[in-house]
Parts: structure tokens; C-alpha cells; sequence
């Protein structure tokens, strides 16, 4: 039961922090103070109490878009396990479920773009259902791999599962597929080098572009949204990369934070020393990250 | 006593056929152009489809097998009628497409407006209909080949009403070569079966070696008459033009059901061997690979709104067998749980496929009525005046991509646990095959995304491009109306899959008998109850954010104004990003097999005058391989032309030297 609260809590409340984190890490590699840690909270609240401005050209859609949005990733976090423990929703087969809400939210999200009729958000649609094509087999690779190791076919036994062995007994594997979800990681929450999160209106854009037309409430949503997003996937990585387990209740949860604030930092830093890439480079390092993910599949089933 | 004959499930299904032949006959003495033939063939049809769905259903609940041999004696034998939950699954949805399409005939191909044409469609679409659900009663090759010879047929009459455009005469001419040459397979094939039993009645099931090399020419053969018929890559030639030109209710009625068949014949055709080997498993789930992941990328490039449709058919058929692959797999390696997992996918999807197409193909054919165009790029901002219609071709574009909480997800889901669970418990060979599928399937899923938001974005969202939306209206409620029966179809079962468990157990029993597991085995394996409780997370969540949206909106102040423009002042629709340019990356990384073709325009002077840019992705296979290929032969075989001269007389004589000969050679 505490675990289950200490979950909700965390998916609720963290979010937000890792932006401030990045932030702050990005800050810090400029030489500058940086906005606080809690920015991005201040930011969600004061956008909550603005009005709104909705271009006569957009229908229901166009309001629907960040609901739903929003939603199916808040769906997605119950299926998610943090630290040590499982999710509050587990079931054979739920990492197709998993992966499917992510891609109802980018229908929605994509949609909504659209329904303004502006050139530069079909612009960023057009990007983001590109890209996203080519991160979902890098993300079932990454899956079948988990399977075969764990023999199971719920995220929360694949995730939780002691990962600590097969790091020691099939390292290689687990490296590629480490590289491969790094890139994805990325890719996905429209961080450098494939999508600047600060700028809106520089042709190469791609998440940011597509929420141009949103205010108020809506837009609150949709960081919201896109932060939890890049918690939820960050939590998955993590389970991967540092899979650091106590058995000791308060002390995994304690490792999982600190684990994540670690990659927060570790994005703030790939974020300061990378340029972002060209736009037709983008499609070349997912497909590299694809065959990562596929080379550490046929280490596992061979 | 009387009664409880009349009543039985079969009479009822063989009523309803009936009703659907004859449902266009009437018309036929009418008086043309006054619609009263055109009521009389849905009411029938109407009447024909609740007969025979009742009937199916009791076969599904009672889990019955029967099979009827007439007493009248056909060249080959007896014809042969059966009925079984597998049959009965296929019923189910063909009349439930058929009755949706023949409802929306009302509206969309009146006879008020089309006098010389509606008799002609509303004739052969019974027709169809009642050849289609024929074709599943059948338990004898003769039988099924008269079946899958009216259904060709009728369904060549019914696609070819606008017989005055070009273009609608040579998909027919391409539907009628490739159907007759699936024709031709199936009759090699059903040769091949006889020599092997040594009857043209279908052989008891799960009675033949699967071993031999003519059970394997049989499963060739197969592959190429049923895949041809399905749509399977690279089969599919005559699918898209052949689905654009129908109008669009027959179009539902082709996609939806018709090419299903293909499908059908293939499951039948397995529940006649023992312990497949394995290659048929890997060789079905490699067909379905390419399918799916071809015929979505051929679709990405589309402008026609309804040959985009077409492809993504392909794409499903391709899921499909995916499914049947996997079920095959399983059997093969002895995994009962997989063989369970990936028949269950497979005949859900076949249903779910059915519904959304359907649903699909008749907003596309609202979009068409009301605009008068095809063309995606001419289209745009049709949310505004045909709202329902949006939604529903919203619901129905979110259900094909398989998103939860809608009914595609649930049979993808049921393929991908049958992947998952034959890639984690497997130790063969098959897992590589396996373990490509998923990320292929997901690939496609991603690729249908994109490719339905395209089309969603372009043809409903943002400002109209050309003048041909600006005066669309909202088509009669004959038209709405059965898209929103198929939503609600879709709906429910992306709600509550787990109702359906009990259908499904029947006809998975005919394909693989023995390994009968309840429906709570089922449901244990594939546990759909979570979907329903994640379905009613999410529409809780939704609702919760909705609430909160409209609160901080009310206290809010909001403001109407245009689209952020930055600071261009005269920007036109034209601007817009287009279907072409949305699919223009996609389409490039993939060029190496789409082959699109650019026309650009070249730059000479420095100020160089107006300009055209067009990009068109034709049928790689049909116009680089198989035209040409054919071409050629053409070219090398003029001399046997002499042979072919057009003379009744002199090929009545063909037939009796052959005959002499044939007698000549018995002696």
C-alpha cells in the first residue's frame, strides 16, 4: 500500500522536477545561475490560471488533443515499475499496452497540430510521426530482449527482474541495448540532438513546433505531459542501466530517485556539449539505434 | 414438430442467403428510378442478414458441426453444405458489412439520381453477398469454386457500375485476370486435394499428412489462389485500382469481407492436415510481414483518398496472416498457447479489419459524395461541415492503427502475446522469425500512424485547399447511420474484449481441435479484462482533465483569433502542409522500393516563370515487373495469335480434336 502511494506520488509530483534539473544543469555548463529547481512547477501553475487564445480555424480536436494526450500518459505511468517495486497494474503482455498509449497520445498530439492548419505545425507532425516510425522497433527489440532474459511478459517482471546477473553474464547484450534506449530516450522527449526543447520557431523543430497554437491550461498539459513522459521512459532506461536493487523498501526507493536525478544531470550534460543534429542525420542514428537494439537481440536468442 | 424443423439455425442461415440472392430481383420489374426496387432489395437483404445472423450465432453458442449433402448429383459429386463455428464467425461478419453497406446505398447511390445504374448494383450486390456467405458454407470443392466463381463475378458487376470512365474498365479488366488466376491456382489446388483423398468433398478435418510433397504443392498452391484473392504482397496487383474504382459501398463491402475469403479458404485449408511443419508457419509469417510493412509504406505515398484505403488492406491482410503464421508456429513447435494466441489475433482481426474498413470506406465515400473528389490535396477542413462523419472516420482511423481503447488493439495485442510467448518459451529456429515479427509489426503500427494522421489532417483539419469542400454537406442519415452501427462496434470491443473470449473459443476449436482451454484459460493467457480496466482508466482520466480543462477555461478569459501566422500577412490555404508533403520523408527513406517519381519543374532563368511540381508513387510491382513482363512474352508468342482468331466455329472444332485426342490417348 505505501509502495503503491509512494508510486502515485511520484509520478504526480516528480515529472517537473527533472526538467528543473536539466535545466539547472544546462545552466551551470553556460556559466549561469539558471531558473530554481522547482521552475517548471511555477511554470505549470501560472499556465493553469491563464486564459486562452483558440485560432478560429480549429475544431474540437484541437482542445481534445492535449486531454488525451495527457491521459494516455498517465495511463502509461500505472504500468510502469519504479525502483524495486512493481507497478500497480501488471498483467501478461501490458508493454504492448505500454507502448501503444504512447502512441495514442502522439495520434492526438499530431492531430491537434494539424487542426490549426498552419504549415509549420504540419511541419512538426510530419517529423514526429517519421521519427516516432522509426523508434518503434527499436523499442520492440529492446522488449524481446527483456522477455528472454526475464521469461516474462509483464514490464514489472521483466524490469525488476535481477538485472545485476545478466549484466555480469551478458554485459555485451545489455551495452547495445543500454546505447539503443539512450537514443530513444532522447529521441522520444525531443531532446538534443534531435529537437531543441527552448526554441519554437526555428524550421528544425519537431515536438515544439506542433504545440505552437496551444495556451493556457492546454499548454499546461502538454508539458505536464511531456514530462512525465520523459520520467516514465527515463524510469524504464534506468531499470536497464542501473539496476541497483537493496530489497530494502525505503532504500530502493531512495536508489530510484537518486538514479533518476543522476540521468536528468547526464542529459543536462549531453545536452550542453552536443549541437543538435541536421535534420536528415536524425533518421540515420535511429535506424543506428534500431540495429543496436537488434544486435543485442540476437546476443540474447542466439 | 413443423416449427422446430423450420427453425433450425441452418434453415435460418440458408433463408437468409436466399434472401440476399434475391434481394435485387424484385427491382428488376419495377419501374427504373423510383427507388421502390432499391427499398425492397435492402428490406430483404436487411430481413436475409437478421435470419442468418441469428442462425450463425446459435451456431457459435451450440458449437455446432453439421454437414448437408444434396440429394441432386453435380458432375463431381455431391454438393456438400456444412456449418460450424468457423463458417458461422464468417457469416456474422459478412452479413453485418453487407447490411451496413446496403443501408448506405440508400443515401450515397440513390436511384433517384442513378436510374440506369441501381438496378444493375443493387442485383449483384445481393448476389455477392448471398455467393460470399455461400462460399463458407461450402464443403465440397465444386461447390466452393461455383461459390468463388459468382462471388468473382458479381463482385466484377457490382465494381464496374461507372463503365464509361477508363480507368474503372481496367481495374475490372486487372480484378478479372487476377481473380481468374487465383481461379486457376485453387483448381490445381483442389486436383492436387483429390488426388490426395481421392473425393472433391472436403476431407475430415485434420486428417491428412502434412509431410508429403504434395501436401506441400497443395500449401503452395494455396498461398498463391488465396493470397492472390487476399491481397498478399506481391499479389496484390489488382487490389487498389480495383477498390478505388467500386463505388464506396461495394469498396466496404470488397475490403471488408470479400478478400477475406482469401483468408478463409487458407484456414480451412489448414484444419484438413495434421501437424503442419514448421516452414508453413515461417513462410506465412514471412508473406505477412512483407504485406503489412509494404502495403503501409505503398499507402503513405497515396493521394487517392480510397486507394490509400486499398493498401492498408493489404497492410491488415498481412496482420492477419502474421497471426496465422504464428498459430502455425505453434503448432509445429508444439506450443499450445501460441497456436491459441496467434488464431485468436488472427480471426479477431479478420473481424476487427472488417468493421473499421468498412467504417472507413464509407466516411471516404461520404467525403467523395459531398465533395466530388478524391483527392486528398484538394480536400481539407471537413470537421466543420460534416462533423459526424469526422468523428467517425477519426474513431475509425484510430481503431486501424490499432490504438487502445478501440477493437484494432485488442487483436494486435492478441498477435504480439503470441510473438512474445513463442519468442521467450521457443528454443528452434523459429524464434529469429518470431522475434522479427514484432518490431515489424510495430514498424507498422508507427507507419499506419503516420499514414492516418495524414490522411485525417489533410482531408478533415485546417483550412479547405481547394474550392470542391467548401460546400460539402453532411450526407442523409442512410449514410450516417451505418458508420455509426460499425463504431459502435468498434467501441465495444476495445471495451470489452473479454465478452468476446466465449465467440472466439468455438472457432478456434475448428482449427485446433484438442486443445480446448475454456474460456478462463483463454482469458488467463490473454488476460483482455486489464484492457477493459486501463480502457476505463484512461476515459475516467480523460473525462477528469476534460473537467478541469472547461473549469480553468469558464473562470478564464478566452479569445478567438487566427492561427500564429508569424507575422506573414497574407497567407492563403494553399499554404498549408499537404498530404504529399507530410508523407514526402517517409516516402524518401523507403524510395528504395516505393520508386515514387517526381515531376519537377527545371530552373533555367534567374527569374524563372510559373512552375508545377507533381509526385506520384505508382504500383512498383505491377508497373515495373509484371507489366513488362508480360509485355514481353506477348511479344514472343504473337505466332500462337493466329490460333486465337475470334472464330466460334473453328473453336467448337479445338474442342473436339482435343476431345479425339484425349480419347486416343485413353485407348
Amino acid at each position: 500500500m505505501t509502495d503503491l502511494l509512494i508510486h502515485l506520488v511520484l509520478i504526480i509530483c516528480m515529472p517537473p522536477l527533472m526538467l528543473g534539473i536539466i535545466g539547472k544543469t544546462k545552466a551551470a555548463f553556460a556559466g549561469r545561475v539558471g531558473a530554481p529547481y522547482l521552475q517548471p512547477y511555477f511554470d505549470l501553475f501560472k499556465l493553469l490560471r491563464k486564459g486562452s487564445v483558440f485560432s478560429s480555424t480549429t475544431t474540437w480536436i484541437f482542445r481534445a488533443g492535449p486531454i488525451i494526450t495527457l491521459a494516455a500518459t498517465i495511463t502509461a505511468a500505472l504500468l510502469i515499475p519504479l525502483g524495486n517495486h512493481p507497478s500497480p497494474i501488471s498483467f501478461a503482455g501490458d508493454m504492448i499496452l505500454f507502448a501503444y498509449l504512447f502512441g495514442l497520445a502522439r495520434f492526438f498530439t499530431m492531430a491537434a497540430a494539424l487542426d490549426t492548419g498552419s504549415s509549420f505545425e504540419g511541419m512538426g507532425a510530419a517529423r514526429e510521426a517519421t521519427f516516432s516510425c522509426l523508434v518503434e522497433p527499436t523499442l520492440f527489440f529492446a522488449l524481446i530482449v527483456l522477455c528472454r532474459i526475464s521469461g516474462s511478459l509483464s514490464l514489472s517482471t521483466m524490469l525488476t527482474h535481477s538485472l545485476v546477473n545478466i549484466w555480469f553474464s551478458a554485459g555485451a547484450s545489455l551495452v547495445l541495448l543500454v546505447a539503443g534506449l539512450f537514443i530513444i530516450l532522447l529521441a522520444e522527449n525531443c531532446r538534443i540532438p534531435f529537437d531543441d526543447p527552448n526554441t519554437h520557431l526555428e524550421l528544425t523543430m519537431i515536438h515544439e513546433v506542433m504545440v505552437l497554437d496551444h495556451s493556457g491550461p492546454a499548454f499546461g498539459y502538454i508539458l505536464y505531459g511531456a514530462a512525465m513522459k520523459l520520467f516514465i521512459l527515463g524510469a524504464f532506461f534506468i531499470h536497464i542501466a542501473l539496476p541497483f536493487k537493496t530489497g530494502d523498501h525505503l532504500l530502493d526507493w531512495g536508489i530510484f530517485i537518486i538514479s533518476m536525478v543522476a540521468l536528468a544531470i547526464t542529459i543536462g550534460i549531453v545536452e550542453s556539449i552536443m549541437a543538435r543534429l541536421r535534420l536528415v542525420r536524425i533518421p540515420q542514428l535511429l535506424v543506428a539505434a534500431s540495429i543496436l537494439t537488434a544486435f543485442s537481440m540476437l546476443l540474447i536468442l542466439r | 414438430m413443423a416449427a422446430q424443423v423450420m427453425l433450425t439455425p441452418v434453415t435460418l442461415i440458408i433463408l437468409g442467403i436466399f434472401l440476399a440472392a434475391c434481394s435485387g430481383v424484385p427491382g428488376l420489374f419495377l419501374q427504373r428510378g423510383t427507388g421502390q426496387g432499391q427499398k425492397i432489395a435492402t428490406f430483404s437483404l436487411l430481413a436475409g442478414a437478421l435470419s442468418a445472423s441469428i442462425g450463425a450465432i446459435q451456431v457459435i453458442r451450440t458449437n455446432l458441426t453439421e454437414i448437408y449433402t444434396s440429394g441432386w448429383r453435380l458432375p463431381f459429386g455431391a454438393g456438400e453444405l456444412g456449418v460450424d463455428p468457423l463458417s458461422a464467425l464468417f457469416l456474422l461478419v459478412i452479413f453485418l458489412v453487407a447490411t451496413c453497406a446496403a443501408v448506405y446505398a440508400l443515401g450515397y447511390w440513390p436511384a433517384a439520381k442513378n436510374p440506369c445504374t441501381e438496378r444493375r448494383l443493387s442485383l449483384f450486390f445481393g448476389l455477392l453477398t448471398a455467393s460470399l456467405a455461400l462460399l463458407v458454407l461450402a464443403r465440397d470443392a465444386i461447390t466452393f469454386l461455383m461459390a468463388w466463381e459468382v462471388m468473382a463475378i458479381s463482385c466484377y458487376f457490382a465494381m464496374t457500375v461507372e463503365s464509361q470512365r477508363t480507368e474503372v474498365r481496367d481495374a475490372g479488366t486487372l480484378y478479372m485476370v487476377a481473380t481468374h488466376t487465383a481461379t486457376l491456382a485453387l483448381f490445381a489446388m483442389f486436383a492436387l486435394l483429390q488426388a490426395q483423398t481421392g473425393s472433391f468433398s472436403f476431407p475430415t478435418a485434420h486428417s491428412l499428412n502434412s509431410q508429403t510433397s504434395v501436401a506441400a504443392a497443395i500449401f503452395i498452391t494455396a498461398c498463391i489462389g488465396f493470397g492472390l484473392k487476399g491481397g498478399l504482397m506481391p499479389l496484390h496487383i489488382w487490389l487498389p485500382s480495383a477498390h478505388a474504382s467500386a463505388p464506396s459501398h461495394v469498396s466496404a463491402l470488397m475490403s471488408g469481407v470479400l478478400i477475406k475469403t482469401g483468408i478463409y479458404g487458407m484456414i480451412r485449408l489448414l484444419t484438413f492436415f495434421q501437424l503442419p511443419p514448421l516452414w508453413w508457419g515461417i513462410f506465412l509469417l514471412i508473406a505477412g510481414c512483407i504485406s503489412a510493412v509494404m502495403g503501409v509504406a505503398f499507402a503513405l505515398g497515396q493521394h487517392d483518398l480510397k486507394r490509400l484505403l486499398a493498401y492498408h488492406s493489404i497492410e491488415n491482410v498481412g496482420i492477419i496472416t502474421i497471426g496465422l503464421g504464428v498459430a502455425l508456429i505453434g503448432q509445429a513447435t508444439g506450443n499450445i498457447p501460441v497456436t491459441i494466441l496467434g488464431i485468436a489475433g488472427s480471426l479477431l482481426h479478420v473481424v476487427n479489419h472488417a468493421l473499421f474498413k468498412s467504417l472507413l470506406f464509407l466516411g471516404a465515400g461520404s467525403v467523395i459524395h459531398a465533395t466530388g473528389t478524391r483527392e486528398i490535396d484538394s480536400l481539407g477542413g471537413l470537421a466543420r461541415s460534416m462533423p459526424y462523419t469526422a468523428f467517425y472516420f477519426l474513431l475509425g482511423a484510430a481503431a486501424i492503427c490499432g490504438l487502445p481503447p478501440l477493437n484494432g488493439f485488442v487483436s494486435e495485442y492478441l498477435i504480439y502475446l503470441g510473438l512474445f510467448g513463442g519468442i521467450t518459451g521457443g528454443t528452434g529456429a523459429d524464434i529469429f522469425f518470431l522475434a522479427l515479427a514484432a518490431p515489424a509489426l510495430a514498424l507498422v503500427g508507427g507507419l499506419a500512424v503516420a499514414c492516418f494522421i495524414k490522411v485525417y489532417g489533410a482531408t478533415f483539419l485546417g483550412h479547405p485547399k481547394t474550392k470542391s469542400p467548401l460546400a460539402a454537406a453532411e450526407g442523409a442519415w442512410q449514410m450516417l447511420a451505418p458508420m455509426g452501427v460499425l463504431t459502435v462496434f468498434c467501441i465495444g470491443i476495445g471495451l470489452v474484449p473479454q465478452l468476446l473470449a466465449d465467440f472466439l473459443l468455438a472457432p478456434i476449436a475448428v482449427f485446433a481441435p484438442g486443445q480446448v482451454i475454456g474460456s478462463r484459460g483463454f482469458l488467463t493467457l490473454a488476460p483482455l479484462a486489464w484492457i477493459s480496466v486501463l480502457a476505463a482508466v484512461l476515459i475516467a482520466l480523460t473525462v477528469l482533465l476534460t473537467g478541469l480543462f472547461l473549469l480553468r477555461c469558464r473562470n478564464m478569459p478566452s479569445h478567438q483569433s487566427v492561427t500564429w501566422d508569424c507575422g506573414y500577412l497574407q497567407t492563403t490555404s494553399r499554404i498549408q502542409y499537404t498530404a504529399s508533403s507530410f508523407a514526402e520523408m517517409l516516402v524518401k527513406l523507403l524510395s528504395g522500393v516505393l520508386r515514387p517519381r517526381y515531376q519537377q519543374p527545371q530552373l533555367k532563368a534567374i527569374f524563372s516563370g510559373p512552375a508545377s511540381f507533381a509526385s506520384h508513387l505508382p504500383e512498383a510491382l505491377l508497373d515495373l515487373v509484371i507489366a513488362p513482363f508480360f509485355r514481353s512474352i506477348d511479344e514472343r508468342f504473337s505466332l500462337l495469335r493466329r490460333v486465337q482468331h475470334g472464330q466460334l466455329h473453328l473453336y467448337i472444332f479445338y474442342v473436339f480434336a482435343t476431345l479425339v485426342a484425349l480419347l486416343v490417348w485413353s485407348i
